[in-house]
């Protein structure tokens, strides 16, 4: 993979000559907390920010948007105009979450309405140093071979830019004056002792290896139980996890009641309506067996199918929710409790 | 706006959530509240074209109602026409049932695994089914009837409360005549005391199936919930091996492609690796019944 420099000093200037591509978004300082916003000010990016409240997925599947329109009995597409943006400032988890997304948005069944959105964004990741609720070390998920356009990697009074597709190609180009090309042994050893700083400052260290497994023998645990005690069951544990992708229909009817638009917006596996069915039979009554579900799509199901967790260490769970229930609780409970078959 | 495309009646679209124009051909009630669909795409040409396998769902979408899976219930040896057959429960199903013949609806599909015929062909074949689960399994009872000489034995349980409540009655009267295939009727009452068949439950026909050879037999089961203990528990005492016997499930669903999550069990969706999966999935995947 192609890799350039860039001074630090001149980061701004760079960030100014993105927007002759497109909208500029990046991560900007909202109370004590961090949220994606349009930068019509490049100096207002955080760049120390680290998990943003909502993950970048509401760029590509919007909380509510609209699929269809219809008259009668005629559907037409409802595509919003999505105008080119480059979202910059991703985390390498981020950038695995959206490579999640991908393949279930985009392999099976492409998702037009999720492929318009992501064709439409330029992707520019930056490094970041974790704290004490990131765990994508343990997920692997702590650095990116590519899901990006351009990633910007710490390294001292520089970044090291690593260009990962022809479209990063051409957004280097847009201002080439201000990168290096000359990448030397020194930068090289720069690299891997910032490398190496980075790991060693993850607190949150787990073998996640045997995890399906896990699972399955506490399939029938109280653990589960014992969370449902705690949960509200307010779903914001999904909205903020980078790779939950529920969502649910619904048309709503204009006044005339002959047309209208048939919307999709986020769903929550929690929502206790979730897995209801005709004639009232709910498949997942219990809150128990809902959180279950949820924890086995995180820690099982998708590696049994990828070979990779679907969660990939954010740390918005921990962040997030009310009464602590997260992922490296259930995976301290999964794994340090008595087993029960 | 970029592509506000109007879409041609002849989908299906490159948009896979795009229902594509049906018209309704005829309709007919089967009991007091099942009725019987039989649509058409609006384009000939696909109509002549669509093709899927027994067991699978289609999507049927009411403009500002919504949308919801349903099996089909007709053959894809016999093509051009779609069947199904609804039960009226709730939103959708009781607006479906003001439409009348030549009233457009949209449907959008195949979807789902549908039944393994590929595994199946030179197998004998039982088919168990109480119900509504006609709606599926009729699929399938039509497609081997169709392909008589690629199956081997076939024996076809069918059960109902009441002979009212037997959906496609008279059509089971005409197959029990074949003889070539086994076709038992039973009802567990019979307020009119003209049921010239067995009363009693499903399971009770199972002492006359003769010569079936367990280890070659793929046996099908949909119908209640209640059912399926007692058929499956019957389907092992024949000694038909756990992983040839093959059962639908019903899940709530939104998309029916894999992306809205609400149908997923455990490590699967039903839209997508189901909703046909056989007693070995169910035993080692926990949660499916
Ligand atoms: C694979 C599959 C095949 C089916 N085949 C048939 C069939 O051949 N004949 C038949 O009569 N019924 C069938 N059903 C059940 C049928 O989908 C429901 O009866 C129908 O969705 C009820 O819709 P409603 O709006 O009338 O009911 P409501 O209770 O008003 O539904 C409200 C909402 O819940 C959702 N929903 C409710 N029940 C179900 C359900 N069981 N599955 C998925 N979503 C649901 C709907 O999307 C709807 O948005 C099948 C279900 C599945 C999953
Ligand atoms: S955020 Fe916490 S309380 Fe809310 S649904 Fe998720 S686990 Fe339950
Ligand atoms: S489960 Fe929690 S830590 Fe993992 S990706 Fe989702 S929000 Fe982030
Ligand atoms: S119905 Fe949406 S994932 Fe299966």
């Amino acid at each position: 993979m192609k890799a350039l420099k860039l001074k630090k000093e001149d980061l701004y200037a760079y960030l100014e000559s993105l927007k002759s591509y497109g909208e500029l978004w990046g991560p900007v300082k909202r109370g004590e907390r961090y949220a994606y916003a349009r930068l019509v000010n490049v100096r207002e990016v955080a760049l120390q920010a680290l998990r943003t409240i909502l993950p970048p997925k509401k760029f590509f599947v919007p909380p509510r948007f609209n699929m269809f329109r219809y008259s009668e009995d005629r559907y037409t597409e409802a595509f919003e105009d999505v105008k080119p943006r480059v979202l910059f400032g991703l985390h390498p988890c981020d950038i695995h979450g959206l490579m999640i997304l991908d393949e279930l948005f985009l392999e099976r069944f492409p998702d037009p309405y999720y492929k318009k959105r992501r064709e439409a964004t330029a992707i520019i990741g930056l490094s970041c140093i974790p704290d004490d609720k990131c765990m994508a070390r343990s997920t692997n998920t702590h650095a990116v071979e590519g899901g990006f356009d351009l990633a910007f990697n710490e390294l001292g009074e520089e970044y090291l830019v690593w260009v990962g597709s022809s479209l990063g190609d051409d957004l280097v180009r847009l201002n080439l004056d201000l990168f290096n090309e000359e990448i030397d042994a020194q930068d090289l050893q720069k690299y891997l002792e910032w490398r190496r700083k980075r790991d060693s400052r993850y607190k949150l260290n787990f073998d996640l290896t045997g995890m399906p497994d896990i699972m399955e023998l506490s399939w029938d645990s109280d653990l589960w139980q014992e969370l449902a005690d705690k949960c509200l069951a307010c779903g914001a544990c999904s909205m903020v996890c980078p790779t939950c992708n529920c969502y649910n229909i619904r048309d709503v009817s204009d006044l005339s009641l002959e047309s209208g638009v048939r919307e999709r917006h986020w769903d929550s596996c929690m929502n206790k309506e979730y897995a209801l069915v005709a004639g009232g039979h709910n498949f997942r009554e219990a809150r128990a067996e809902r959180l279950k579900l949820y924890y086995t799509h995180k820690l099982k199901a998708f590696i049994t199918e990828y070979g990779k967790p679907s969660c990939v260490g954010c740390g918005r769970c921990i962040d997030t929710c009310p009464v602590n229930i997260n992922v490296a609780e259930v995976i301290r409970a999964l794994k340090g409790q008595e087993v029960k078959v | 706006m970029t592509g506000n495309s109007q879409i041609a009646a002849s989908a299906p679209s490159a948009n896979p959530f795009m229902p594509e124009q049906m018209r309704i051909v005829r309709r007919s009630d089967l009991t007091s509240d099942v009725r019987f669909f039989q649509v058409r795409p609006v384009d000939m040409e696909r109509a002549l074209s669509l093709d899927y396998k027994p067991g699978q769902f289609m999507m049927v979408s009411l403009a500002g109602v919504g949308e919801s899976p349903f099996s089909i219930s007709s053959t894809p040896s016999r093509p051009g026409m779609l069947e199904f057959c609804i039960r009226k429960v709730g939103r959708l199903t009781g607006e479906l049932f003001k439409y009348k013949e030549n009233s457009i609806i949209g449907v959008r599909g195949p979807y789902g695994n549908g039944f393994p015929l590929e595994k199946m062909i030179g197998h004998d074949i039982l088919i168990v089914v109480g119900g509504l689960g006609v709606a599926p399994l009729r699929s399938l009872l039509l497609y081997i009837l169709d392909n008589r000489d690629k199956f081997g034995k076939f024996y076809v349980l069918l059960g109902a409360r009441t002979p009212a409540e037997m959906l496609f009655r008279k059509e089971f009267f005409e197959i029990k005549e074949r003889d070539d295939l086994e076709c038992l009727l039973t009802v567990d009452n019979d307020p009119t005391s003209q049921w010239p068949f067995n009363k009693g439950v499903v399971t009770d026909l199972f002492p006359k199936i003769k010569e079936l050879d367990p280890d070659n037999t793929f046996a099908t089961i949909c119908g209640p919930p209640v059912m399926y203990k007692f058929v499956v528990a019957e389907f092992l005492k024949l000694g038909i091996p756990k992983h040839q016997i093959l059962m639908t499930l019903e899940r709530r669903m939104h998309c029916g492609i894999g992306k809205c999550g609400h149908c997923a069990i455990g490590s699967i969706y039903t839209c997508l690796d189901g909703p046909v999966f056989s007693y070995w999935d169910v035993l080692h995947m926990k949660d499916l019944i």
